[in-house]
């Protein structure tokens, strides 16, 4: 097993694309160095440092078949992200990783697989989907109900478009408001769970996004009629160490980081309602 | 009339709806008709019949200055446009648009108010159907002001 030294001391990887998302959001693509494989699971993620500023946890959001090319959607939001979203072809970055549980994938064969997603929350499913379409025959119906602020913030649109044309996949997209020129859905991500086509009694749901939303997604979902040990969520508040030395994403008796960032609900139970943890 | 009563009966809004109610509803409904860009209302109009959605999609939205129309919601099958009928001034507080070609079921509101009047017992059925579409929009507002996919979220 690695020494503490060697978990903390990041490698360098280097850009190679930057494309820009969304306002203020930016998908970049990594590489590893010579010939170095990236094994990652969906939902797992990095500790990325941007030199000079600090590190933070990006979840991976790229195909996990795809191994050399590491692919990070950035939100910038503060002094770390703010530099890495503007970093471009041949700057390097630190990578730690990958860290973290990942999405249920296995255990989903056999069973109707809802996705929900808020926001930047989409970045960590995308993982979760391509595995999903690459063996779309050992699953049941696959839903992705995808909720973010207006149409301009919709993340990897072209992606989306693309997979709306499979017949294999329902995909509802719903923003918070919108322009005239917008035909798609208005109103919260929670309103398209009672319409989505699953059977509650053999489905696993993915859901991550704001907290907030979550919250208002498990519910909608334990209205549909799934249990919590079938609904999964991922956790992505702060961290430091990634590897469970320095409490910092200590969530009541879990560390985000060293039993998440994916939890089963009823793992969590409670948890999420505390206002300060 | 059979159909109406048909169509109400089978209207996910009136899932569970008592039969004797049901004859009452339909007597003030009709089959109505929208294509796509069409206006079912206009913000500040009275308020005087709200929808049942068959088949299509609406959008409630308001026109701001500046912004032009910005839509806080789509409706589509099953689901009611409409709430503000129930209780005074009876006015829209919002324009209702047709995104596509829209079938839906009108129900006229005095009429449906004078019988709401007359017989409590579908007043409150009226009531408890409506206040739950009401609370699960003001919680649906909530979020959306609340703005959670900013950058704080
Ligand atoms: C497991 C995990 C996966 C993540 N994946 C991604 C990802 O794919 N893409 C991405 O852009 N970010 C992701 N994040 C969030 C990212 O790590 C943080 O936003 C990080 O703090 C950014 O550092 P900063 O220096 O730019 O901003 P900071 O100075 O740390 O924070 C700036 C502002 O953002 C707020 N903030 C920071 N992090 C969060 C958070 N997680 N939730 C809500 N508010 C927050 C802070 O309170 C502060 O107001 C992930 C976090 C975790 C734990």
């Amino acid at each position: 097993m690695a020494d503490a030294a060697d978990v903390m001391a990041p490698k360098i990887a280097y850009v190679r694309r930057r494309r820009r998302e969304a306002a203020q959001v930016w998908t970049l693509d990594l590489e590893a160095g010579e010939g170095d494989r990236f094994a990652f699971a969906p939902g797992q993620f990095n500790m990325l440092t941007a030199f000079g500023v600090g590190e933070a946890a990006i979840s991976l959001s790229g195909d996990p078949a795809e191994g050399s090319r590491l692919v990070h959607t950035i939100r910038a939001v503060g002094p770390v992200s703010s530099k890495l979203a503007r970093l471009g072809p041949g700057d390097p970055v630190g990578l730690r990783g990958p860290f973290g549980a990942a999405w249920p994938i296995e255990e989903a064969a056999g069973h109707d697989v809802v996705i929900v997603a808020g926001g930047l929350g989409l970045a960590p499913l995308r993982p979760a989907l391509y595995r999903l379409l690459a063996e779309r025959s050992r699953y049941g119906q696959v839903v992705l109900l995808y909720g973010t602020r207006s149409p301009d913030e919709i993340l990897f649109r072209r992606e989306i478009e693309t997979w709306r044309r499979r017949l294999d996949i329902d995909i509802e997209v719903t923003v918070d408001h919108a322009g005239a020129d917008w035909r798609g859905h208005v109103g919260v991500v929670t309103n398209l769970i009672p319409r989505a086509a699953f059977d509650p009694l053999h489905a696993i749901a993915l859901v991550c996004g704001p907290e907030i939303m979550m919250r208002f997604a498990i519910a909608a979902l334990r209205d549909a009629g799934l249990g919590d040990e079938g609904i999964h969520l991922s956790m992505e508040r702060n961290m430091k160490c990634a590897v469970s030395f320095c409490g910092h994403c200590q969530f009541g008796p879990v560390f985000i980081c060293r039993d998440g960032p994916v939890f089963r609900c009823d793992r969590l139970r409670g948890l999420l309602a505390l206002k300060e943890i | 009339m059979e159909g109406l009563e048909q169509v109400i009966r089978e209207h996910a809004f009136f899932a569970g709806l008592d039969e004797g109610f049901c004859t009452l509803i339909s007597g003030c409904a009709r089959n109505v008709r929208f294509e796509a860009g069409q206006y079912l209302f206009h913000e500040g109009e009275p308020a005087d019949q709200f929808y049942l959605i068959r088949h299509g999609r609406v959008s409630l939205g308001i026109t701001a200055p500046g912004r032009g129309a910005v839509s806080f919601q789509t409706l589509g099958e099953g689901e009611i446009v409409g709430v503000s009928w129930l209780i005074p001034p009876y006015r829209w507080s919002y324009d209702a648009k047709a995104l596509e070609l829209t079938r839906a079921i009108a129900i006229d509101a005095t009429c449906l108010r004078q019988k709401c009047e007359a017989d409590h017992h579908l007043g409150y059925d009226m009531m408890k159907r409506f206040m739950a579409v009401l609370i699960q929009r003001l919680q649906a507002t909530r979020l959306q002001i609340l703005d959670v996919y900013g950058s704080h979220g």
